[in-house]
């Protein structure tokens, strides 16, 4: 492997791991010192690398460098020392100047709670996203903007806001305490399963880029379930839920990226690893009382999985999204449940309850009329088939449309 | 949109033991015609109450057991639902399970907690 492989990838995995462990010994109020240092020790890299070889472990090699960054820097700055460094020896009871703890222990502590601190509620969801993938999953400013199909500069406008917000909050970098942890892990759960959906529903034509967005969600995800405070219930039944999806993700784009629906997909490039993963975290979710919305998520993504066509399937599925829905409404659960619906009771019946659901806005309620109508009433059909081609924005899903309408000439 | 409450009330039958099938068969419907009501968006929440072990505190502490025997009807639970009037939550209504069996649907506004 050349540094011009290694270097991004090991900005992947490192950039994440020195930058919670300098927050952590800097506080976040200087997240923006830590990024200095980790950014610096990457140019460094691929400044000597290129010159000298790749050393026998670049990741040490990184460690030490950022270490001793770190210490350079307390001694440059005066003013730092005077204020910061006077603050950190009390508090950790020092005589000399603190210096980064780069041991696998206190890594894997530091990011853990640098995500609870992104995480938390005070931040809006979209920057906790951004500043998620930033810090936590090492992504570029240019990744990150393709990802939320935007540009560089906004998403530099909300990282910069966020992290002023991280600041003015002076949010702390720690696990909550047991009292208040089952709360806080929403929030995380909520960043992590938008973190996975941004990826599975991006509009972006770089398949690789979402990819990576969930495999990123899941690793993050499994950080929680390695860690046994955090090890909950609905930790294991979001992650379940990934990895059913996930098993799909080859399966549902075309290698243009073009995307191919559930019932078009060729079953056998579903990922077996990932679906038993799936069923395992699923178990491991079956505990406790409380019946989460990633448990109800998780289950209809279990029937979506199994290969054999059983006839309970689509009953089940029906009655997940009936529970599903008296726990959290949202326009797309409601037209799922209403495809369901029609999978069981036809599509007669499920064509009188999609005339109540009052979402004329959403042009997948129009391609789901369209397929409603498809059965008896074809010049319907074609009306909201066009009428959803009319409002949609992604390549695909006009694709999607297109390919519908064809079928009904 | 303002919020009902729709009570659930049927006639009290204790020799009535459904089969399990036939239990499985009444979630299925009342889980339907909620869910379909979710699917709008106008679910609130829902109460299901046991018709078993049912007690009456009465004034000066007097505890007397279930309200069977001075009523005929009994209350089943109950599920509130937003609408935007009377007649749009009695439209809600009306696929209720509760009156295929011959109970029947109260439906009340409810008055908001903080006015």
């Amino acid at each position: 492997m050349n540094n011009k492989e290694l270097i991004p990838q090991l900005f992947k995995t490192e950039y994440r791991k020195i930058i919670s462990v300098l927050c952590k010994l800097f506080g976040i109020v200087h997240i923006e010192i830590a990024e200095d240092i980790v950014n610096d020790t990457f140019l460094l890299a691929t400044e000597t690398w290129d010159l000298n070889g790749i050393p026998q472990n670049p990741s040490a090699w990184l460690y030490t460098v950022a270490k001793n960054k770190t210490k350079d820097y307390f001694k440059r700055q005066q003013t730092f020392s005077q204020k910061i460094v006077a603050d950190l020896k009390q508090q950790h009871a020092l005589s000399e100047e603190p210096e980064p703890d780069l041991s696998a222990q206190n890594i894997s502590d530091s990011q853990l709670q640098m995500m609870f601190a992104i995480c938390h509620p005070s931040i809006p969801a979209e920057a906790q996203i951004g500043l998620a993938l930033r810090i936590l999953c090492g992504f570029g400013i240019d990744e990150i903007a393709e990802a939320f199909l935007t540009n560089k500069e906004t998403i530099n406008k909300r990282l910069f806001r966020a992290k002023e917000k991280l600041r003015a909050e002076n949010i702390k970098i720690e696990l909550p305490d047991e009292s208040e942890i089952k709360k806080r892990l929403e929030a995380v759960l909520t960043t992590l399963y938008l973190l996975f959906n941004e990826g599975y529903h991006s509009n972006t034509s770089q398949n690789y880029l979402r990819k990576e967005l969930c495999l990123e969600a899941m690793r993050l995800n499994y950080f929680l379930i390695e860690n046994e405070n955090t090890n909950q219930p609905n930790v294991n039944a979001l992650m379940a839920l990934m990895c059913f999806h996930a098993s799909r993700l080859d399966a549902r784009t075309t290698e243009t990226g073009e995307p191919v629906l559930y019932e078009a997909q060729n079953k056998n490039s579903w990922n077996e690893e990932l679906i038993e993963k799936g069923n395992y975290f699923l178990i491991q979710s079956a505990k406790g009382s409380v019946i989460s919305k990633y448990h109800l998520e998780a289950s209809i993504a279990y029937w979506h999985s199994t290969k054999i066509d059983n006839p309970d399937r689509w009953e089940n599925i029906l009655q997940l999204y009936n529970q599903l829905l008296q726990i959290e409404y949202s326009p797309i659960t409601a037209l799922n449940r209403t495809y369901a619906l029609s999978k069981v009771s036809g599509n007669q019946k499920a064509l009188q309850e999609a005339l109540k659901l009052n979402l004329e806005e959403n042009h997948f309620y129009h391609s789901l009329l369209g397929h409603l109508y498809s059965s008896n009433d074809k010049p319907k059909a074609i009306f909201h088939f066009k009428k959803a081609l009319s409002m949609a924005k992604s390549a695909g899903d006009k694709t999607t449309l297109n390919n519908h309408l064809e079928k009904l000439k | 949109m303002t919020e009902f409450m729709m009570i659930f009330r049927n006639d009290y039958n204790p020799s009535f033991k459904p089969t399990p099938e036939q239990m499985q068969a009444s979630v299925k419907q009342w889980q339907d015609w909620m869910g379909g009501i979710a699917a709008q968006g106008k679910f609130v929440g829902t109460t299901r109450l046991s018709s078993e072990g049912s007690k009456i505190l009465k004034p000066n502490h007097v505890i007397a057991d279930g309200p069977y025997i001075e009523m005929k009807e009994i209350v089943g639970g109950s599920l509130n639902v937003k609408a935007s009037s009377m007649e749009e939550a009695l439209k809600l209504a009306e696929g209720c399970p509760i009156l295929q069996i011959g109970g029947n649907v109260e439906v009340r506004k409810v008055i908001p907690m903080n006015n």
